[in-house]
């Protein structure tokens, strides 16, 4: 079905190769990178894209094109990486509320809602304020900024499923209410969790540039978007590639998921399409 | 009501979260002198219980003392009362950008659907959400700013200087205007009355723009209202980016220098900001939605 719907949908076959280059170049920075991303060469700052170096050297003579390709390994890392604390927490306490309702459903719902009273970065800062900077916490941080998205839609869906007979004869026939929501409600909420998780894939992968970006995540020289972008700022008239580079990495590869999250959305969920302003 | 309260439990025990001895993990940013940290110890009094604690830190809040900033050693609320006003014009800019070109773009596309107009206006959109916004900002101030030289890049003060940070913040948020308003009107344009209306033989944009918009408005008000939340996020990373002073700039440092009376203070006053602008677009509904506000006469 998947192969059927990328021939009529070409724009999603153009997320899929993109999304597939960048996963390569990601997994394979180490061997196909032609530098070593982190070394510096002073004699060769600030070089222009040429042969040698095809997207240029940034101030301390280090290759933008290594840079940028063991850069994608964080953002990729930080996106997916989110989006499964996010998952997680949103299946297993969206499942739960859903199924037990009553006093659980209430109490979780209300602090569902005093989440959602922190836009996502917002919150994503308190969560570096307590934890700290670094790699892992801006994942963890973008993580918890999504989880009141992921818990209210699983809620929500598990709530109409659970309305069906066939849930209600599976209670009727003895079944324990976990064998009810795991054999019987998540299979048929599966669809919307799995469009909402491609828009959240691309909303962390901004997200945790952006934190890259203000500082607060991994520590240059580490290559990463994010980090390259800020470090360029300064360079933007005799350098415009540093910035330029890994800026369009980014807007590359977020366009392409929401190309496959819109295709998906489309095919599994009509319903769903207001969640794409997420 | 009961989100306000939650949100002041949270934001209370940012500090108690922390990891070890809350005083020194506070202090633990700047070269805090002995007696800092028996000020700090006197003014948290971290041996009561917590219940008394929080009720302490409400009663200060509630009056707008948050205590003083570990670094500038300014009351906190001094330095918000500082900054905010510059977020706020930046954010109302930023939103007359959003709504004029998502309109625009959004009509442009439902008018002409199924066109190469839609198409372009729709592959706008996907750039402008795909489009982080310091990249979006970095690109601007050198096409505007270095290239052309006609807006100045950076600092405070005039028009010119607003308008490429709030053009940036704009931008992105006019695309998931403009994707909204194109999905709402072709789903209006489908009703009935919209039929009646092109039958009595008015024309495609008389039927757009007086019959069909108005109740298209209707789910764009709440992303709108949705999206205040992000709008206040984009001006943390756009203020860093064109070195505006403001809110966000505010609180990237706090976090970036352990500031935690200041952190505690900028979100606090953040999400209270994002809880009441929520509200008054629940409330700006029944002004657009005649349905709601006629259930809401009967209930009266």
């Amino acid at each position: 079905m998947r192969l059927r719907v990328l021939r009529r949908r070409k724009s999603a076959l153009v997320g899929v190769l993109i999304l597939a280059a960048v996963a390569l170049a990601a997994l394979f920075a180490p061997a196909l990178a032609p530098y070593d991303p982190i070394k510096v060469r002073p004699a060769e700052a600030l070089s222009p894209p040429s042969l040698t170096h095809p997207f240029g050297t940034d101030q301390y003579g280090r290759d933008i094109l290594s840079r940028a390709m063991t850069g994608a390994r964080l953002s990729l890392l930080t996106g997916l990486g989110a989006v499964a604390v996010a998952l997680t927490a949103g299946v297993v306490v969206g499942l739960a509320c859903g199924v037990i309702g009553g006093w659980t459903d209430l109490l979780v719902m209300r602090a569902v809602d005093i989440m959602m009273a922190f836009p996502g970065i917002l919150m994503a800062l308190v969560v570096v304020a307590v934890l700290g900077q670094g790699t892992i916490n801006v994942m963890l941080a973008v993580g918890v900024s999504l989880i009141p998205t992921f818990v209210r839609l699983v809620r929500g869906d598990v709530l109409s499923v659970r309305e069906n007979a066939y849930v209600e004869a599976a209670r009727a026939l003895g079944c324990w209410p976990a064998r009810v929501a795991l054999r019987h409600v998540l299979p048929n909420v599966v669809a919307p969790i799995i469009v909402i998780s491609t828009v959240a894939i691309a909303w962390s992968i901004i997200l945790g540039a952006s934190l890259s970006f203000l500082g607060l995540g991994p520590r240059p020289p580490i290559p990463e978007w994010g980090i390259d972008l800020s470090t360029g700022r300064n360079y933007l008239l005799r350098a415009w590639w540093i910035s330029s580079v890994p800026g369009f990495c980014i807007m590359l590869t977020v366009v392409a998921v929401n190309l496959v999250g819109d295709a998906l959305r489309d095919e599994l969920d009509p319903r769903l399409r207001s969640l794409a302003n997420l | 009501m009961p989100v306000v309260v939650g949100v002041s439990v949270v934001v209370f025990s940012i500090v108690h979260l922390l990891p070890g001895d809350p005083v020194l993990a506070i202090l633990s940013g700047a070269n805090a002198t002995p007696e800092q940290e028996r000020e700090l110890r006197a003014q948290l009094r971290l041996e009561d219980p917590l219940a008394l604690q929080y009720a302490r830190f409400i009663a200060r809040a509630v009056v707008g003392d948050f205590g003083r900033s570990i670094f500038t050693r300014r009351p906190v609320s001094e330095e918000i009362a500082e900054q905010l006003p510059s977020t706020l014009e930046l954010a109302a800019t930023a939103i007359g950008i959003a709504v004029v070109v998502g309109l625009t773009l959004g009509l442009l596309a439902a008018v002409w659907h199924n066109t190469w107009i839609d198409r372009a206006a729709m592959l706008v959109a996907l750039g402008g959400v795909s489009m982080p916004s310091f990249w979006l900002g970095l690109l601007l101030i050198f096409v505007f700013s270095l290239q052309l030289g006609w807006l100045p890049a950076t600092g405070q003060g005039g028009v010119g200087r607003l308008l490429l940070p709030a053009a940036t913040i704009g931008l992105n948020y006019s695309a998931v205007i403009a994707r909204l308003v194109r999905s709402s009107l072709l789903e209006v344009l489908g009703n009935g009355y919209i039929s009646t209306a092109r039958a009595k033989g008015l024309s495609e944009w008389g039927v757009t723009l007086k019959h069909a918009l108005g109740n298209a408005l209707i789910p764009v008000t709440t992303i709108i209202g949705v999206q205040l939340g992000n709008l206040l996020a984009g001006t943390i990373i756009v203020e860093t980016v064109f070195s505006r002073r403001g809110m966000g700039r505010l609180a990237v440092t706090a976090v970036l220098d352990k500031d935690y009376p200041l952190i505690q203070g900028v979100v606090l006053v953040s999400a209270l900001g994002y809880v009441l602008t929520n509200l008054l677009v629940d409330l700006s509904y029944a002004a657009l939605d005649p349905r709601i506000r006629h259930r809401e006469a009967v209930k009266a």
